[in-house]
């Protein structure tokens, strides 16, 4: 009896013929045997596909073009999901804790610059692509104006998206603090001073965000909460609704 | 359904004539119209094609709002010379039991599965074919368009960040006010104005507008067209708006210094941080 090792062809081809790979990808998927460039199977690769909960099988031609969204959406919610993972990452270096003696968030920051393995550019990423993000949405925003995809029946998205706009600059902000040095504190203390003059209901609120009447250690930890957690967490449920929305309302807007 | 069916065109007229005075919509109209002149033209020539269809059928046809074209149709045929003697029940009379307002059992041993019925008004099934317009596969075209932007953002951080380092000032110090003080850049415009302004105006009153004016926008441009030509008063407003925002944040993030007093950023300068 012969004795021959299978191609790697041939291998390639059991392996997508067994049972777990085939019960991990659903008929219609590429790296199922037997994918077909035709239209029921492109129909298919998208209805069982983790991306049928945001996209629908067909969309309309006009909204491929650049010229309309820019993708400044998609760019959006791509940073979103950028920020998270490298926060994440983030996470596992810092203590969001600045005692007068010592301010660990601090010595934190600049243990991730120097001695974490790829924590500069993981701290990089994160703070550029926040201010990226700040950007993308404004732009996005824009986007959704000019070319009038506001109008109905997009009018609770719009209100969704004016909230998710106000969020993003949320997360921002109180993620501004957390390096805990002198660009952060007095850019925050600047910050809320904005909106803390007047009236009473401000001065209440500028209270209870600052966890006292100026930038301190209390308003660190409220702020890493609200950052890590808080506002993430009502993000995610509006972006849901947000994309929800879309295909209810009848997908991409326009033509123009 | 693309394909015409023959129909009685006095009872049509008739019918149309009825609905509209009703006060029917025109749409409903000439569906109730369309349906009770079919009717009429069946039951005038005897024809019986859709008998075998007609008790699965009749579950949706029995309902009441299908009687009432049909009963519209007797009350307007006569009237309009037409001869033609129509029953209430149409067609096949209907083999369905009548309903008997509790649940059904369900037959025993039969397997367990439940069924959904829909009952249709005659006028929605006139037009069901929307136009889909021109629609492509979302695979593999717009996911391949997602994907090259997804790597190129991605590819165009890590190259910014390999090379350009976030900063990071020495220790926080509530002491020592750096000067100048700059909020985030996205809060700049709002400092800005806060160098004209009262700070309840700038700091209140136009952070609340613009929170409950972009809110509000789908509700007070009531124009529904996308046409930008249609839109030239939203779009020169919005502009306008948007524009000066902008330009109260470059001048805030690059033409103030020391002080927050005015500098140019070419020859003095510039004192702003990301």
């Amino acid at each position: 009896m012969k004795l021959k090792p299978p191609k790697p062809g041939a291998m390639f081809d059991r392996v997508r013929e067994s049972e777990f790979w085939k019960s991990v990808f659903r008929p219609g998927s590429v790296f199922r045997k037997g994918y077909k460039d035709t239209s029921r199977d492109r129909s298919l690769a998208a209805m069982n596909n983790l991306m049928y909960h945001l996209h629908p099988v067909k969309v309309k031609r006009h909204g491929l073009k650049l010229t309309y969204t820019f993708c400044l959406g998609g760019l959006s919610f791509f940073l979103f999901i950028l920020l998270t993972l490298t926060g994440i990452f983030l996470m596992f270096f810092y203590r969001p804790t600045a005692e007068v003696a010592s301010a660990q968030a601090y010595s934190d920051m600049q243990l991730i610059l120097t001695s974490v393995f790829f924590g500069d550019l993981v701290r990089n990423i994160h703070r550029w692509g926040a201010h990226l993000m700040v950007f993308t949405v404004t732009l996005h925003m824009a986007r959704v104006f000019y070319t009038g995809a506001y109008k109905p029946p997009r009018e609770f998205n719009w209100i969704v998206g004016v909230v998710l706009l106000f969020l993003t600059l949320g997360l921002s902000f109180t993620g501004y603090l957390l390096p805990w040095d002198q660009l952060s504190i007095w850019a925050v203390t600047v910050g809320t001073s904005l909106g803390g003059y007047s009236p009473q209901i401000a001065k209440e609120a500028n209270f209870l965000l600052l966890g006292g009447v100026v930038v301190g250690p209390g308003t660190l930890l409220r702020w890493y909460v609200l950052h890590v957690i808080a506002l993430p967490f009502v993000t995610v449920i509006f972006l849901a609704v947000h994309f929800w929305r879309i295909r209810k309302d009848g997908g991409i807007s326009g033509p123009l | 359904m693309a394909e015409e069916t023959p129909l009685d065109q006095e009872v049509f007229d008739a019918t149309l004539a009825a609905e509209l005075a009703k006060g029917s919509d025109r749409r409903v109209a000439e569906g109730r119209a369309k349906s009770a002149a079919v009717r009429a033209y069946r039951k005038a020539n005897n024809i019986v094609e859709e008998a075998p269809k007609a008790p699965t059928a009749a579950a949706g046809d029995a309902a009441p709002a299908a009687g009432a074209p049909a009963a519209a149709a007797v009350g307007a045929a006569p009237a309009a010379g037409g001869a033609v003697a129509l029953a209430p029940a149409p067609g096949v009379p209907a083999l369905a039991p009548p309903p008997t307002g509790k649940p059904p059992t369900p037959k025993p041993g039969a397997a367990d599965k439940h069924r959904l019925l829909a009952l249709v008004a005659p006028e929605g099934i006139q037009a069901v074919e929307r136009d889909q317009g021109d629609r492509v596969n979302t695979f593999p075209h717009l996911f391949i368009e997602e994907f090259v932007a997804m790597f190129v953002m991605l590819a165009f951080l890590t190259i910014y960040s390999s090379f350009v380092n976030a900063p990071l000032r020495e220790l926080a110090n509530p002491n020592l006010t750096p000067n100048p003080s700059k909020a985030p850049w996205y809060f700049l415009g709002l400092q800005e104005l806060l160098r004209y302004f009262h700070p309840m105006v700038a700091g209140i009153s136009i952070p609340t507008f613009i929170l409950v004016g972009l809110g509000a926008l789908p509700f007070i441009d009531r124009n529904p067209s996308n046409k930008p030509g249609d839109r030239r008063l939203a779009i020169t407003l919005f502009t306008i708006l948007f524009m000066f925002g902008a330009t109260l944040t470059i001048i805030g993030s690059f033409f103030r210094g020391p002080g927050y007093n005015w500098v140019w950023p070419w020859s003095q300068g510039i004192f702003f941080d990301l």
